[in-house]
């Protein structure tokens, strides 16, 4: 088996896994006032520290989720309600077309549902958001902006954005910038403060953590709506009772994951790099999405286009032989849409259903990148007699 | 299973019992098999909030579920463009001059055993293998037969009398030779612990999900009022499309006064031309002869004249016919005049339980006039 879907999600640590353990058999709500509350809060809080410590925070600036979705609708829709209660006239939403569903259909439904004005800043063809254009967006009317979110790395193509250069723009006009840092986090410098964002949202399972974790890093001059009402844990911005084991792993993989980072980054790099040049080598016209510079692209990602391919049919073809990876793009009841990333970069429909992505981790190994190497110029030929049917 | 070595089968899993049983059976059998289930409904929406009709999701979601407890592969291939031009544009173009298709057929030859098996076959795989009915033989020669299904009361042949012998080379029906009820079927799927086992049969068009097929063509070609006249061109009602009726059909006339004999009056005749439905008694059904068009052949095209029996509908009766194929049509003469054949339909054609071809029928003759 050659498991090369890291960024849908990545194997737990056993760090984590021993961390999460030790924390399941422990009673406690962190909200009690008793021995066993102080406990689970004092994990928690520790737990808190840690996580803020690996990216650059205020412990005050964490606050827990259920994962990066959450978070993400947290900061969308929370900062939109938020900003529009202060000035009524901010409701326009700026978002890269490239971002998430997790962010893209909270946009979209702002729009449908709180009348929001929707405005897709464009991106150039390795799907990054230049800051003049960000700057362009506001300056058409500054006082009308509720939020911009752009992300920090993209989960196709693998494109990192100029987070500090867009923050240090939305600064200016003080309007808030919130970052999905989902992908960057383990693989990039992810440094809440120094980027400057107001929002920035991480994942727990994409760094070795457990899954229904995550975080949505918080300035602290920023109190969005919730969009979860109850006991007022977390700021009162998001309430429910804390999943200390699931945090307790979070921050373990957290800090691994940052301490790693150079280590990772400069493997896993190496790794991706040998994997691009098989698959260019088996199959010349393959084309390499993002950026081909490695400095401008995630350490793990490898995204291309094959032409005259549908992914699918890749997909299968690969699975079979033990290779499991992705399209890299959203489905629809289980059918593959061209992916909306490639489609925001200009790319043809056609090609756009052609796609596959090979994300690395911290398991990966040269043998995976063997299997690929081996498997993919015969899948490619076969596919295309499949053609696009 | 007919074949000793183990194939790559693609099971087309619909995410109903019978299918998903199928799948099962040609696991068990030893073959390598993946699921696949077809989407086939229109997705216009580019965000992914309740694009497709919640049945279809539901289906494609019990087809996963069936191929995760049998342990096999399962994808979802868009098969929607093509099934849209090929199947339910048919459907609407055929409705709209006056015929009656039938669906199943037309997606058993152009979606199902084409556009899937083509598919499948370009990506390595040896067979479709689908819940269906039927039993397929393989000859000393290595050509193959399509037959009834061992228990004639579930046969499927009909609707699979559209396969010619290249696409029945690569068809596997694991189904065809079950003597069980529809009862025991589900019974296996329990013992398989396949969640499908209660999920009740469909019978509808499965692009019409509420079964109003009335409905659906109105709303695709738009209401048109015209007469209903009886066999002398008398007006005696009216009608909101001519499209909207089958010949032979009875109810939903709604027809104001009772016939001069007192007896119940039936569609004879569409005529799309000038939007004129007309009836008449029972006995003008009376069909004796039709010529048939587009024959697809299980094999080789008979030469000359002979004689078979023919099944005129889905879930109809055998009936003895001569026919013999000239100029490319197929003449067909009933040994008993038949009612209710309306052009449109298949005639599927059988020697014993074997089938050999089947045609589209295109005219009918009556006791009386040729329609």
């Amino acid at each position: 088996m050659a498991y090369l879907d890291h960024a849908a999600t990545t194997p737990m640590l056993p760090e984590a896994v021993q961390a999460m353990t030790a924390q399941l058999t422990a009673t406690g709500n962190a909200s009690s006032l008793h021995a066993a509350g102080r406990r689970a809060r004092r994990t928690a809080e520790e737990a808190r520290e840690d996580l803020a410590a690996s990216l650059g925070a205020r412990p005050s600036e964490v606050v827990f989720t259920a994962g990066g979705t959450e978070a993400d609708n947290l900061a969308v829709k929370g900062l939109y309600w938020a900003r529009r209660d202060a000035d009524p006239r901010r409701v326009r939403v700026l978002a890269s077309p490239v971002e998430h569903h997790a962010v893209l259909d909270a946009v979209h439904w702002l729009a449908e549902h709180e009348g929001a004005t929707v405005e897709y800043l464009p991106v150039d063809a390795q799907g990054r958001v230049h800051p003049e254009v960000l700057r362009a967006a506001i300056e058409r009317d500054p006082d009308d902006v509720a939020l911009a979110t752009v992300m920090w790395a993209n989960n196709e193509i693998g494109t990192i954005m100029p987070v500090s250069e867009l923050a240090a723009v939305a600064r200016e006009f003080e309007v808030p910038l919130h970052a999905d840092a989902v992908q960057a986090f383990g693989q990039l410098d992810v440094d809440f403060a120094a980027s400057g964002l107001a929002a920035m949202t991480v994942s727990g399972h994409k760094i070795g953590g457990p899954y229904g974790i995550g975080a949505l890093l918080l300035g602290r001059e920023y109190t969005p709506v919730p969009v979860l009402h109850g006991g007022g844990q977390e700021r009162h911005v998001r309430s429910g009772t804390l999943d200390v084991p699931a945090i307790a792993a979070f921050a373990v993989a957290g800090r691994l994951a940052a301490e790693r980072r150079g280590t990772f980054a400069r493997e896993t790099g190496g790794l991706r790099d040998r994997l691009v040049e098989a698959v260019h080598k088996a199959v010349p016209d393959a084309i390499l999405g993002g950026d081909p510079d490695p400095a401008g692209r995630l350490p793990a990602n490898a995204h291309f286009t094959f032409p005259g391919c549908e992914g699918d049919s890749l997909l299968l073809l690969l699975d079979a032989q033990g290779i499991e990876c992705s399209t890299g793009s959203a489905c629809t009841a289980g059918v593959a849409q061209p992916s909306h990333v490639l489609l925001a970069t200009g790319t043809d429909p056609d090609l756009a259903r052609g796609t596959l992505r090979f994300s690395l981790g911290h398991t990966s190994t040269a043998a995976d990148v063997d299997a690929v190497a081996g498997a993919i110029g015969p899948a490619v030929e076969r596919a295309r007699t499949a053609g696009l049917v | 299973m007919t074949s000793p070595r183990p194939l790559r089968v693609l099971a087309a899993m619909s995410g109903g019992v019978d299918s998903a049983v199928a799948a099962a059976r040609a696991a068990e059998a030893g073959h390598d098999v993946t699921g696949v289930h077809l989407a086939l409904s229109a997705n216009p929406q580019s965000f992914r909030t309740g694009a497709r009709g919640c049945c279809t999701i539901e289906d494609s979601r019990d087809a996963r579920r069936a191929a995760d407890v049998i342990g096999i592969p399962f994808y979802v291939w868009d098969l929607a463009e093509r099934f849209r031009e090929d199947v339910v544009e048919d459907f609407v173009a055929e409705y709209e001059a006056g015929r009656t298709p039938n669906p199943c057929l037309r997606c058993n030859e152009k979606i199902k055993f084409a556009a899937l098996l083509d598919k499948a076959l370009a990506l390595g795989f040896d067979a479709v293998c689908t819940g269906h009915y039927a039993t397929v033989v393989l000859n000393e020669d290595g050509s193959r037969e399509l037959h009834r299904a061992s228990d004639m009361a579930k046969d499927q042949s009909y609707v699979l009398g559209v396969l010619d012998e290249r696409q029945l080379a690569h068809a596997m029906f694991p189904l065809g030779d079950t003597l069980t009820t529809k009862d025991e079927i589900r019974a296996e799927a329990e013992r398989r612990g396949l969640a499908v086992a209660k999920k009740p049969d469909s019978h509808d068009i499965c692009f019409i999900a509420d079964g109003d097929t009335q409905g659906f063509l109105a709303n695709r070609l738009g209401k048109a009022e015209g007469d209903i006249v009886d066999e002398s061109g008398t007006k005696i009602g009216s009608h909101e499309g001519a499209f909207g009726f089958t010949i032979g059909q009875r109810k939903g006339l709604r027809i104001g006064h009772p016939a001069a004999d007192g007896k119940p009056r039936y569609v004879l005749d569409i005529s799309p031309v000038n939007n004129t439905v007309t009836v008449g008694p029972v006995e003008a059904l009376d069909v004796t002869a039709l010529g048939a068009i587009k024959p697809r052949w299980c094999g080789t095209a008979p030469a000359g004249p002979g004689t078979y029996t023919a099944q005129l509908r889905a879930h109809g009766g055998e009936t003895e016919v001569t026919a013999e194929l000239v100029d490319g049509t197929l003449n067909v003469t009933f040994a008993e005049p038949v009612r209710g054949v309306a052009p449109g339909q298949a005639i599927v054609l059988y020697d014993g339980t074997r089938v050999v071809g089947s045609a589209t029928i295109a005219t009918t003759e009556r006791a009386a006039t040729r329609v």
